[in-house]
Formats: C-alpha cells, sequence, structure tokens
C-alpha cells in the first residue's frame, strides 16, 4: 500500500517520510540507499577517537564543525572531580576528546563547564535538536531526540567518522511503525512505565527495521521529558528511530535555548514545524495500538529490558512462555539474577539505588523521586546515588532543593555523568550486588561484572531505597 | 576494509538469542583510543574466569575443538544493545569472517559491513538445521560465497540467502564508504547551496 500510494503526486506522508524527503541529497537510479544530509552530530569521547584518527589518516577534515558538539560523558566520574581521574585510559579518552574537538574546531562542553553533562541530556537543553530534522550520535540512545519529531538515531564510530567527514550517511530507508496509545496513565504510572510495557509486549527486536512513531493521547500528555524518556529506550525494542510529532509542548520547550531562532525567526519556525505531523491518511508499514489504563509501574526481573512485569506481580517461571527460545532466555536470566518464579516483585531486596542515566536523569524525574524521599531515610546496608544528567539539571535542583531532600534521605548527591547506567567510571556493582536503576538496560554486568539491575521509574526508584525492596508507588505514604 | 568474497572456515556454534554487544565487548575495554586490538576481549565475561585471562573451559570459544572457528553461528537479535563498534572490531580482530544468525540488530548489522566480515541472515528453520548438522558432522566447516550468495557444506547442504546489493559490492570490493560519498560531493555542495548551508 505504501509503494502504490506513493506514486500518487502529494500522496499523505508520515512525519519519517517529510523529515527524509528534505534531507535527501542524492539517490542513484536503481539505488535503495540513499545520501542524506544530516544537521547535527553529536560526539562523546568512547565512540569518537577512532573516528577522527580516521579522518587524520585519510587526510580528511570536519566539513561542517558548526554542526557538532562534543561532551564528555561516559567515563567521567561523579564525584572528586576537582582530583585527577585515576583510570589512566579513561583520562587519555577525555583528554583526546578534548584535543580532538580544539584541532578541528567543535564546541565542547567540557567536564568543568556547568553545561557539562549526559549528552542525551545536554543536547535538548542547550538547543542542539531541532523539530524536522536529522541527527545522529555514535549512541543508540540517539533516538531520545526523536522525542522533538526529528530523525535522530544512532551509528557506529565508521559512521561518526562518515558524518564527520561528510555532514551525509547512507541510509536505506526504513520500514514505519506507529503505536498509538490511546487514554490517559493512571497516577503513579510515567513515562518510564509506559516504554517498559511497550517493550515488553513488543519484545526486544519488535522495532528493529523500523522507525517508530509513537503518537496517541497518553504520548502527547506527557512532559518533554516524559517523551524523551519514551524515545531513548526505542531501541531496547530494536527501533533505531523513535519520534514523536511536535506540538506546544514541544515548541515552550524549546522556546530561548540557546542554538534556537529568536524572535519572529523562532515563529516562522513554529509555523514550519506545524507541519511535520504525519498526515492522516499516511499509511504505516505496521500499526500497533495500546490502552494507557493497562500500564502499571514496571519492573525488570530479567538480563534485556522486556523481560519486566507490573510491581504488583510475580516472578515469572520459565515454562510461562510459549516460544522455546523466550523460554531458554528466562531460565539464564533467573539464574543470572538469582530469583525464583512465583516469587512477589516486592520481596526482592535490593543494595543499590541509581536514580539517573540518559534516560531518567532529567529536572522531573529528581523532582518524582526527591517527593517520594522527602520525610524518609534510605534502608539499612542501602546504598544510594543520585547523578544529574546534567550541570544544569544539578543547578536547577539545587534550587529546588532537591538536593537536601536526597542527602537527608542517605543519597550522595553526584555530578553529571553517564555513572552507574554503563559502569565506565568507579560507581560500579560489585559481583551479585542487586541494584534498582532508572537507566535502561539490564544486561549481564551493565553496571558491573556479576552486579544485577532491575530498572524502575525514578519515583519506584526512591521509594524502593527507603523500603529496601520494591514497592509499588500508587501505595506510598508521599509526606 | 578487507574484501570479503568466499570464506570456507569452521563453524562454532553459540546456542544463544539477545547476544548483546555488552557481552561481546564488556564497557571496561571502551576506554581505548585505537581501533585495533579488540579481539582478546571478545566476549569477556563469558570467556574468562577473572581479570588475568585464565579461560572458562566451558565457554564455547575455549573448547579445543572450535579454537580455529571462523564462522560464529548463533540465534536471533544477535549484537542488540549499545551501538558500540568495538564489537564488530572485536569480531574482526578475533578472527571471525562470518557471523550467521537469525536476525540483528539494525545498528551492530549495519557496523558489521565496515569492518571486512560478513554477517548472514537465514531463516530460524534454516539456523535450527545448522545446530543440528554441526553436532552431528563436528568439526563442521561452511563454505561462505559471496558473490554467489550461497552457503554450501562437504554434504549435501546449499543454502541461498539475501543480501543487499550496495552492502555486497562494498563488501566484495573493499571499499571506504566516505570515499563513495565523495565522489557526490558535488551533490552534497548543491544540497547546502539549495539549503543556504555554508
Amino acid at each position: 500500500m505504501t509503494q502504490e500510494s506513493s506514486k500518487v503526486v502529494q500522496a499523505p506522508k508520515t512525519m519519517y517520510d517529510k523529515i527524509w524527503d528534505k534531507h535527501l541529497v542524492y539517490q542513484e537510479p536503481g539505488d535503495d540507499s540513499a545520501i542524506l544530509y544530516i544537521d547535527q552530530l553529536l560526539c562523546h569521547e568512547v565512540t569518537s577517537p577512532q573516528a577522527f584518527e580516521g579522518l587524520r589518516m585519510a587526510g580528511r577534515t570536519v566539513r561542517h564543525p558548526d554542526r557538532v558538539m562534543a561532551v564528555q560523558d561516559h567515563n567521567v566520574p561523579t564525584k572528586d572531580r576537582d582530583k585527577p581521574i585515576a583510570d589512566p585510559i579513561a583520562r587519555t579518552q577525555i583528554e583526546t576528546l578534548r584535543a580532538n574537538c580544539k584541532e578541528f574546531g567543535i564546541r565542547l562542553y567540557d567536564l568543568f563547564d556547568l553545561e557539562q553533562g549526559v549528552i542525551h541530556v545536554v543536547a535538548p537543553e542547550q538547543g542542539h535538536v531541532c523539530p524536522g530534522g536529522t541527527l545522529t550520535c555514535g549512541d543508540s540512545h540517539t533516538a531520545t531526540h526523536g522525542a522533538f519529531g526529528m530523525i535522530a538515531m544512532g551509528t557506529g564510530t565508521s559512521e561518526v567518522e562518515h558524518v564527520l567527514a561528510t555532514q551525509t550517511l547512507r541510509q536505506k530507508k526504513m520500514k514505519q511503525m506507529r503505536i498509538t496509545v490511546d487514554g490517559k496513565l493512571s497516577d503513579g504510572v510515567t513515562a518510564k512505565d509506559l516504554i517498559l510495557y511497550i517493550i515488553n509486549k513488543l519484545t526486544t527486536s519488535g522495532g528493529a527495521g523500523y522507525a517508530v512513531e509513537f503518537a496517541g493521547e497518553a504520548i502527547h500528555a506527557l512532559t518533554m521529558e516524559g517523551r524523551m524518556t519514551v524515545c531513548n529506550m526505542a531501541i531496547e525494542m530494536g527501533a533505531r528511530v523513535g519520534m514523536i510529532a511536535p506540538d506546544e509542548t514541544t515548541f515552550e520547550y524549546l522556546r530561548g535555548r540557546n542554538c534556537m531562532p529568536k524572535g519572529e525567526d523562532f515563529d516562522k519556525a513554529v509555523a514550519e514545524w506545524k507541519e511535520l505531523p504525519t498526515d492522516e491518511d499516511a499509511a504505516f508499514d505496521k500499526e500497533v495500538r495500546f490502552n494507557a489504563a493497562d500500564v502499571q509501574p514496571m519492573v525488570t526481573w530479567g538480563t534485556n529490558p522486556a523481560q519486566s512485569v507490573p510491581v504488583s506481580g510475580t516472578v515469572p517461571a520459565p515454562e510461562d512462555f510459549d516460544n522455546v527460545e523466550e523460554r531458554k532466555m528466562a531460565k539464564n536470566a533467573l539464574e543470572y539474577m538469582d530469583l525464583e518464579a512465583g516469587m512477589p516483585i516486592t520481596s526482592i531486596k535490593l543494595d543499590w539505588v541509581f536514580i539517573g542515566s540518559c534516560t531518567n536523569g532529567r529536572i522531573e524525574d529528581f523532582r518524582a523521586a526527591a517527593a517520594a524521599l522527602k520525610g524518609y531515610k534510605i534502608a539499612d546496608g542501602i546504598q544510594a546515588i543520585a547523578v544529574p544528567g546534567s550541570g544544569i539539571v544539578k543547578k536547577q535542583a539545587e534550587e529546588e532543593g532537591l538536593d537536601k531532600i536526597f542527602t537527608e534521605a542517605g543519597f550522595e548527591w553526584r555530578d553529571p555523568g553517564c555513572s552507574m547506567c554503563l559502569a565506565m567510571n568507579p560507581d560500579q556493582l560489585q559481583p551479585g550486588e542487586r541494584c534498582a536503576g532508572t537507566s535502561n538496560r539490564n544486561f549481564e554486568g551493565r553496571m558491573g561484572k556479576g552486579g544485577r539491575t532491575h530498572l524502575v521509574a525514578p519515583a519506584m526508584a526512591a521509594a524502593a531505597a527507603v523500603a529496601g525492596h520494591f514497592v509499588d508507588i500508587r501505595e506510598w505514604k508521599y509526606n | 576494509m578487507r574484501a570479503f568474497i568466499q570464506h570456507e572456515g569452521l563453524v562454532v556454534p553459540m546456542d544463544r538469542s539477545d547476544i548483546d554487544t555488552d557481552q561481546l565487548v564488556p564497557k571496561q575495554f571502551l576506554k581505548r583510543v585505537e581501533r585495533s586490538g579488540f579481539g582478546k576481549f571478545l566476549f569477556f565475561d563469558w570467556r574468562y574466569l577473572n581479570d588475568d585471562y585464565d579461560e572458562n573451559p566451558d565457554f564455547e570459544l575455549n573448547r579445543p575443538e572450535y579454537r580455529d572457528a571462523t564462522i560464529l553461528l548463533a540465534r536471533q537479535n544477535f549484537g542488540c544493545g549499545s551501538s558500540r563498534e568495538h564489537a564488530p572490531w572485536a569480531i574482526a580482530d578475533y578472527g571471525f569472517r562470518v557471523v550467521i544468525a537469525s536476525s540483528y540488530a539494525d545498528i551492530f548489522y549495519n557496523n558489521s559491513f565496515k569492518n571486512g566480515y560478513l554477517p548472514v541472515t537465514l531463516t530460524e528453520e534454516q539456523i535450527e538445521d545448522l545446530f543440528q548438522r554441526e553436532a552431528k558432522y563436528r568439526p563442521y566447516k561452511l563454505n561462505v560465497n559471496l558473490e554467489k550468495c550461497e552457503i554450501t557444506d562437504a554434504y549435501d547442504l546449499k543454502i541461498k540467502f539475501q543480501i543487499d546489493e550496495f552492502r555486497r559490492e562494498c563488501l566484495m570490493n573493499g571499499w571506504d564508504d566516505i570515499g563513495l560519498t565523495l565522489r557526490f560531493e558535488d551533490k552534497i555542495d548543491e544540497y547546502e547551496k539549495a539549503h543556504g548551508i555554508q
């Protein structure tokens, strides 16, 4: 149907189609891959050094340094930042990014700048995003920026180099899926629970090959922070691109940000952005609908983000799954996670709580966690860290007095970075330790070799820190 | 990039789905600024018992019969998770020339073609058949021919596989992507001029 309708003049288009068409540089007749213009490249210290080295070796340069921004986030320490970085290899990467940015004239939000933080928190905050645009980064969570109505996708390092050298990427058009969420989320249910629920329903590979548009009442009721949480985890169901049509919420978030047009120019841009949403009769390769009222606070029990259940549920048994591969995976996961089938989720005891990351490291995440924590102390034996997504988030949280709530409850209030989400810096679990994290991946060893991760929303993580085990946030007594 | 036209080699079966890139190369090895030398970190957490590289004798790659394997056979959604190209670098550096699975994560699949080895996609039934053949005929070799898009063994196997034509051509010739795109630099100039990009 898509093919037939595309032959008609002015056929209805999806948002993805519109952005694709606008960025098409060249497509050779008969070739199904095209050269696509990339408006913005984001770089961090882990996936960029080999790209810059590649440029140097080939005698190439950066085509548009003004369309590249960089930040150190993956292996930066989140405390004692004034001291030298203990890990010499991490230090080399951080210094290498600094040197590369200087050599090629790229804007770096340096470790000691107020604006530094997790790249997917910093980029929208500083206005390096734009509805209708294209953006790439050597990082799979780049889909975050699709929340603004853009084609934003993660790549490997070879493609970081490709964008640096040519400001384009060679791309094949993706298949398209629309996920519509009707109705309203219940009290206590957040964007994080919604995306965990969707991933659970569609599996870790359900979105592979697709650009996904999230639509419907429940999606458009989300704040920009919530929308970013949803798009951020599109990759956890295999979708490189997750996007949401821009609306007044988007425009208000962007108005006045650095790197955004100002005054009349901004109004003109908004008028253009209003043309972006998918046309009414546009066809998708796949359509999926969910009802927001069915979503409950979610907790992952396994070693991939699709292995989750509502907090009111129990740990499933391998036999609960129809598919033989899923059974095998469940068995391995239960072993690694040291969980028994049938145990209530609320009986799972924790050693650590981590609040932060590109998924849930924004101001509203810390507000939600602080609201649950207020007037409580964390349970004995729990170690808990709150790691703001950026210096700006940190500053704002401190102005609102949230840091005091965290520290008085027994959390450590840290400096911004990716931290325990991928544990490249010293923030790591020891073998066998169990953590409730607001991050995006519960893979084996993700937070440290032998460590066990359960993914949850920020308020759920905060309440679990107080109780020492998971609790249903809908029954929480807020002070 | 190393070209790939055809390859005959020993198959190592890894009977797992959702092998993620954190398993292919754990985070502690992402701090290097080089592209080379990642082979020894491949599957680190499964392959070694400790940080001193003492081998886990039960892990597939460490078993004597699979030491010389150059073809990795797995199940579905291979390479999911992080976009780290360190995973393809490790696969190539270890010496694998072919990965065979029933599906791949998009970013991993895309990254593979920049690194001179061939990711082959087959149906779940074909994958199951290969696992059974490997168990039956061990040591089991496959011949993977990209020119003909065909896999054969020394018995009666002959499977056709599909691959994007552009990717096939690039891999068979070992072409550098950036060089290819820069052949159309005038088109990029035109685009930028038309869009007021300076």
